[in-house]
């Protein structure tokens, strides 16, 4: 069997990077989201690796790449809208009744 | 394999002597292996007038409860009875209304192809629907399901003792129908049109179903996640959709309308469609403002997905996603009224024929005008919070999908029913059911806006004395409206048998799909054809760009 | 069906080949876009959780199996990797490689089923099931309970994913054993792997998501 095309080596190679670099960078404490940011960031840029030189997509045709676009578009419709009520939303303390905070309720043994 | 060459092509108005229904053979089993999209089409057309059917009697039932403000069923049963009518009418029958039983049959005819891309998904399509109807029946002669069609958490999952697994069962798996569906229109569009069929010499029907499938595809699997986290939610009781449980029921309801509000656009696009194929054969001119026509369905499919919280004003989301919502609601009045005042200016010195589907068409373009600006009503915040879940958001939704949808479904059905069965329905009876459905419809829903209005609140048995005036006139109203459904069914299956020969071009309309004979040959054209002018030429020399 | 090397005929609604084959990519285009929103609404819901109760997740997140976790990333993307190293050898029409090839990622797709496998049976036995046996004793028992039941759902709904995967990478090697494809005729290798590196994405976003949630906690 003939060694792999470089490319398809090293974009594995660059996987295998990233993926030692976000289990590594979880550990460390950070200031905030931080820890999230970058764990997401990294995914992005291994998807990225993916899409464009194991599916091909920077070659694609148009039309190809209009249709991935299309998904992660209407995705962040989804999450932006949603995030309209939830970024907003207030949550009123009546009474003396906290804000739910998941404790109130033992679910035990079921 | 199948390359027969299909000879001796003939204008002649006689019916072809090959043609889809007879070609492959007329065997059970020759229907129900077929992968030709207007078999498939027929298939489909046979099964969603089924549950028109099925939903048609839920709801006069509903009108019958309602005759009388303490009601006739117990609550228990009333609440079964308009449920069914809300799943089985959006999902078993509006939602494939168009695109499954005219759009398989047109869009390849329409875009010079021999069939759609994936015949063989088409076919599954079909069969998916078909094991989901079953699902859903039984479900209903079991015992049926009392949550609305909306299934709101937490009453789905933790309080409703209907059979709710089992109905979302059956929606979850007529949404993967409608995603093979979508996904087949949108890839079939882009890569299976004749040469010369530029997008701009597209038909508008064709623009409007891909509209719709671009929707289909993008907002239907969110649907089908959410039935299935409340369906895990129910059988295990743990959820995110329960307060109870920690989750949030708000969640629900923003990926439920995330899905159901660009649903409705499934449900109307299509009927944009064929009223514009409608209206300029039968006025005899363009179609006006072409591009307009065109990119208004796009936006809507786009925009169609910004506007999903407007259902949710009272529910409990912020002031600010209220407002939000309300604006971007706005925004859709514009492509919708585009179309509208496009229509009507095609109509405009036109040499108009009041035939039968041009009957259906403008009262579409009348009824859908209403819904459409009673839909402004509803997404302004102040007064959405007086209407909300009363009559007057029923009526007008029902003025868009059934003034107005079901309208352009009969339209279609009579416009393109020569070329599907190569037979003339009769004239004068489809005129007189086109009336009726015109005045039953609305005195069966215009009583409704000033019930709402008035405050009668929607899915409950009984109502107030004061309100039983207009409660009877709205259930006269769909005793005619029942008459006007009914006709069709007679008078078409009459002309199957008894019809005049239509021959291939009846409406001497322009159009690839009137270029074949009727019905048409199971590969739909002898010759691939080259397509060299724009649609809707309906003058003989077009004048350039005028008015 | 086909002895030699030779590019089967067009199905009858298609003109030529490369009609054909340029269409059936897209349309795998188009059902991943459907995929996107298909897990989008599950990410929009753990969006929500983890927002809502930020402590809850975090606790649950130390909860999860980190080493089988990734090792079950280091075993998908190099999956990924000889599924598009097997779509290059169906290019240049190499067989053998390509049987080889493709039979390697269905195992290492196998080997990652299993160690899922290995992973939900170890949670059965720590009362992490939400539902069937959840027991927890920490104050944030209920918002763990949600979590267990989204990371249920996602790396469920991904394993069948993965199981489909599996199978059409199982055909498409012996179709390739048996010569079906050549450098000329490829598209359903190319159109599996399309499939297998979308469900590949999906994992490399699900891992950060469920396995390195409040790692750098207490």
């Amino acid at each position: 069997m003939k060694a792999p095309p470089l490319p398809l080596l090293l974009t594995w190679a660059a996987l295998l990077a990233l993926l030692a670099m976000t289990l590594g960078l979880a550990y460390v404490p950070m200031p905030g989201p931080m820890n999230v940011v970058l764990a997401l960031g990294i995914s992005v840029a291994k998807a990225l690796l993916v899409l464009a030189l194991f599916m091909k997509l920077f070659r694609a045709p148009t039309l190809t790449r209009a249709a991935a676009a299309a998904g992660l578009f209407w995705l962040a419709i989804l999450f932006a809208l949603s995030a309209t009520d939830y970024l907003t939303r207030k949550v009123e303390h009546v009474g003396d009744l906290p804000a739910p905070t998941g404790s109130e309720h033992q679910p035990g043994n079921r | 394999m199948t390359t027969a060459t299909v000879t001796g092509k003939s204008d002649e108005p006689v019916v072809a002597t090959k043609n889809y229904l007879t070609e492959e053979g007329v065997t059970l089993r020759s229907w129900l292996l077929t992968k030709d999209h207007k078999r498939i089409a027929i298939l489909y057309t046979l099964s969603i007038t089924f549950f028109f059917f099925v939903g048609g009697l839920a709801a006069t039932l509903i009108r019958l409860n309602l005759v009388t403000p303490a009601g006739i069923f117990t609550p228990d049963i009333y609440n079964r009875l308009f449920t069914l009518h809300g799943i089985v009418m959006v999902w078993f029958f509006l939602i494939p209304s168009i695109p499954n039983t005219m759009g398989n049959f047109l869009i390849p005819l329409m875009i010079g192809a021999k069939d759609l891309a994936f015949p063989r998904l088409n076919l599954l399509s079909w069969y998916l629907y078909v094991g989901a109807g079953f699902l859903a029946l039984f479900a209903i002669l079991i015992g049926g399901v009392d949550t609305g069609w909306t299934f709101y958490t937490p009453f789905s999952s933790l309080y409703s003792n209907g059979y709710v697994v089992l109905a979302l069962a059956a929606v979850f798996a007529v949404g993967f129908s409608s995603i093979l569906t979508g996904l087949n229109f949108i890839v079939t569009t882009h890569r299976m049109r004749a040469p010369g069929m530029t997008w701009y010499r597209l038909p508008v029907f064709v623009w409007s179903n891909y509209a719709t499938s671009v929707i289909m595809v993008l907002a239907t699997p969110v649907l089908a996640i959410t039935l299935m986290l409340v369906a895990v939610e129910r059988l295990l009781r743990v959820g995110i959709f329960d307060p109870a449980l920690g989750g949030d029921p708000l969640l629900f309801q923003h990926l439920f309308w995330f899905y159901s509000h660009p649903a409705v656009y499934i449900m109307i696009l299509p009927g944009f469609g064929v009223i514009s194929e409608i209206v300029p054969c039968f006025a005899r001119k363009p179609l006006f403002g072409y591009k307009f026509v065109v990119w208004s369905s796009i936006t809507i499919a786009i925009v169609g997905f910004f506007v999903w919280a407007h259902h949710m004003f009272v529910a409990g989301i912020s002031l600010y996603a209220g407002l939000v919502f309300s604006l971007l609601s706005y925004v859709i009045a514009v492509p919708s009224a585009i179309k509208v005042f496009n229509w009507t200016a095609t109509l405009h010195k036109g040499w108009i024929s009041f035939d039968a589907p041009m009957l259906y068409a403008l009262g579409f373009i009348g009824l859908f005008t209403i819904g459409g600006l009673t839909g402004l009503f509803v997404a302004n915040l102040a007064f959405d919070v007086h209407v909300t879940d009363t009559y007057f958001v029923v009526a007008h939704f029902h003025y868009i999908m059934v003034g107005g949808m079901v309208s352009a479904y009969f339209g279609g059905l009579h416009y393109w029913w020569p070329k599907v069965t190569g037979r003339l329905y009769p004239e004068w009876w489809a005129r007189i059911a086109a009336l009726l459905i015109f005045f039953g419809f609305n005195l069966t829903f215009f009583p409704q806006f000033i019930l709402g209005y008035l405050g009668m609140e929607r899915r409950y048995y009984s109502y107030p004395p004061e309100f039983q005036v207009w409660n009877i006139f709205s259930s006269a109203g769909a005793s005619v409206l029942a008459i006007g459904y009914a006709l069709p069914f007679f008078y078409l299956g009459w002309s199957l048998f008894r019809g005049k020969r239509a021959g291939s071009n009846p409406w001497a309309a322009t159009g690839l799909e009137w270029q074949t004979s009727s019905p048409p040959p199971a590969h739909n054209f002898d010759k691939t054809p080259t397509v060299t002018r724009p649609p809707y030429q309906y003058r003989p020399e077009p004048e350039p760009q005028d008015v | 069906m086909s002895d030699a090397p030779v590019i089967p005929r067009p199905e009858p609604q298609y003109a030529t080949a490369e009609q054909q084959a340029e269409t059936a990519s897209f349309g795998m285009w188009v059902f991943l876009a459907t995929e996107v929103l298909f897990f989008g609404g599950m990410l929009l819901a753990y969006t929500w959780l983890r927002a809502t109760y930020p402590d809850g997740v975090a606790e649950a997140g130390r909860h999860t199996k980190i080493v089988i976790g990734s090792v079950n990333t280091l075993v998908l993307l190099t999956s990924s990797f000889t599924m598009a190293w097997a779509v290059h050898a169906a290019e240049h029409g190499r067989r053998k490689a390509l049987t080889r090839l493709l039979a390697v990622t269905a195992f290492l797709g196998l080997l990652f089923l299993g160690l899922k496998g290995y992973e939900y049976h170890k949670e059965w036995t720590e009362h992490l099931v939400p539902g069937l046996n959840f027991h927890e004793d920490s104050v944030h028992a209920q918002t763990i309970e949600l979590f267990y039941f989204l990371y249920f759902l996602l790396t469920g709904i991904h394993g069948i994913h993965v199981t489909i995967g599996i199978g059409l990478i199982a055909v498409m090697a012996v179709r390739a054993r048996r010569g079906a494809f050549n450098s000329h005729y490829y598209t359903p290798v190319e159109v599996t792997g399309l499939y297998w590196h979308f469900v590949d994405i999906v994992w490399i976003f699900l891992y950060p998501l469920i396995y390195l949630v409040g790692r750098s906690g207490p």
